[in-house]
């Protein structure tokens, strides 16, 4: 008769960024059971709208998560441009998607880095991470910040960026595609990554429809389902086709993620040769009043806002359900099965964002 | 990898040695801190009024104008709104401290 015994993978652990918790039932080193916990991080950023002004909160919005900050601000705006009916002018949704793509191919990289650590391939980390850093510094030469970008508003975008800027991110970035490709070929081919990624974590395309996965967690097993086909912000005009992988496994949801930072590539490039001229704001007069639902595509998925306002300047309701809450069923289905030694590569795998998960 | 393997082991290290060498110079949009021109300010408060943490304070009567730096989240609203244009980013950080940290700059 086999022992269960429960070890807890606590809050703190190396190789996780944000605290998050399991329990995990094992039977001689393989889990057949995980029980979450979550809370750790719970800052009430929900509960602060009924006390800000409704265009200051957008500092707030962009401040629930550090990774997927942009995306996050633009949600929000888009939410409540929505109840007011406004249009931003075209060349502000060029820009803002201009900003999103940045955001993403930096958020991947780190999750390269993260999956390479967790792994042990410290070298294959540092590389990745080192070509992470040019990106942060073509976004900090745009918007002032590495991180926080502190650029969208409601009815826009903040700042401007010229012509030949624009040329010449897409040059920088066509100049370092070689580097990204040779760092990306290691986790494709490398046979001693491959060993810890493939055949792990199985996840069948119909369990992360039906357990409501989201981002690449649902791409990488068959499901083609892409927020950016929506077409806010410009994305209507934009040629792209959402990437899928048939395996499920976690190598598949590896090279969802790596296949996506070269799509980014190609998509800010169509973006600086169609982006026309013209104002970057539109002027926001009065108070909201109604309710909308927006919905973005993060780098982990899809993300919903949900804003409510009853005639004031404060906010009545605004209820974000961010994509790693939505993955954290998935994980919890995939998880048993596996030895324990796989259980952090495998949360890895999901790309928790635990401080976007509880604001 | 090997390649970039064999370039990092023989080549310059990616990371900049300082304070043994030069830091890296800021770019020009970076936000770094507020800085005002007391001599243009006319204490009208718009600052105070659009600061989303609360970091300005403004006095008229006893023409004073004081930041937190430290509530300061460098959004460069109020340099936005301020009518004088007196108010400007700068690229350089506010520089570590062991206490609070109130800036205060009064017109003679």
């Amino acid at each position: 008769m086999k022992k269960r015994t429960v070890i807890p993978f606590g809050p703190q652990h190396p190789v996780l960024p944000e605290p998050l918790h399991f329990d995990l039932a094992v039977e001689n080193e393989t889990v057949v059971e995980a029980i979450p916990s979550i809370g750790f991080v719970h800052r009430g950023l929900e509960k602060l709208i009924e006390k800000k002004n409704f265009l200051d909160y957008v500092y707030v919005a962009e401040r629930v998560c550090g990774i997927c900050s942009f995306i996050h601000g633009l949600t929000y705006c888009l939410a409540v441009e929505g109840i007011m009916k406004i249009a931003p002018p075209p060349r502000a949704n060029y820009l803002r998607v201009i900003w999103s793509e940045l955001s993403r191919m930096h958020s991947h990289l780190m999750w390269l880095g993260f999956t390479a650590d967790a792994f042990g391939f410290e070298n294959l980390f540092m590389n990745a991470w080192r070509i992470r850093e040019k990106i942060l510094d073509i976004i900090e030469e745009t918007t002032g910040g590495r991180v926080i970008f502190g650029s969208c508003k409601v009815g826009g975008v903040r700042k401007d960026i010229k012509k030949d800027n624009l040329e010449a991110i897409v040059k920088k970035l066509k100049k370092y595609s070689p580097d990204i490709k040779e760092i990306t070929g290691v986790f494709a081919r490398d046979s001693s990554v491959k060993h810890r990624l493939v055949g792990t974590g199985i996840l069948t395309g119909e369990d992360a429809y039906d357990l409501g996965a989201v981002g690449p967690t649902l791409r990488a097993s068959g499901v083609s389902q892409d927020m950016r086909k929506l077409g806010y912000a410009a994305y209507k005009d934009i040629d792209f086709e959402p990437i899928t992988e048939k395996a499920g496994d976690s190598y598949a949801r590896c090279m969802v993620r790596i296949r996506e930072i070269f799509s980014s590539i190609d998509i800010i490039e169509q973006a600086v040769s169609k982006i026309p001229e013209g104002p970057i704001e539109t002027k926001v007069t009065g108070v909201p009043s109604g309710e909308y639902f927006a919905r973005a595509e993060q780098p982990r998925g899809e993300v919903i806002y949900y804003a409510k306002s009853d005639g004031t300047e404060f906010l009545k309701r605004l209820r974000i359900r961010t994509p790693t809450f939505a993955n954290i069923p998935a994980l919890v289905k995939l998880l048993p099965g596996c030895e324990l030694a796989d259980v952090p590569v495998l949360i890895l795998t999901i790309d928790p964002c635990i401080s976007c998960m509880e604001r | 990898m090997v390649r970039t393997a064999i370039k990092s082991l023989f080549g310059r290290p990616a990371t900049r040695r300082y304070p043994f060498g030069p830091k890296r110079a800021y770019y020009k949009n970076t936000r770094g801190s507020i800085k005002i021109d007391i001599t243009g300010c006319i204490f009208c408060g718009l600052c105070q009024k659009k600061c989303p943490t609360g970091a300005i304070t403004v006095t008229k009567e006893e023409k004073k104008w004081q930041i937190d730096r430290l509530r300061c989240i460098i959004c460069g609203y109020c340099v936005e709104v301020c009518p004088k244009k007196c108010l400007k980013m700068e690229p350089d950080y506010t520089g570590p401290s062991t206490g609070g940290r109130e800036d205060t700059y009064r017109r003679a």
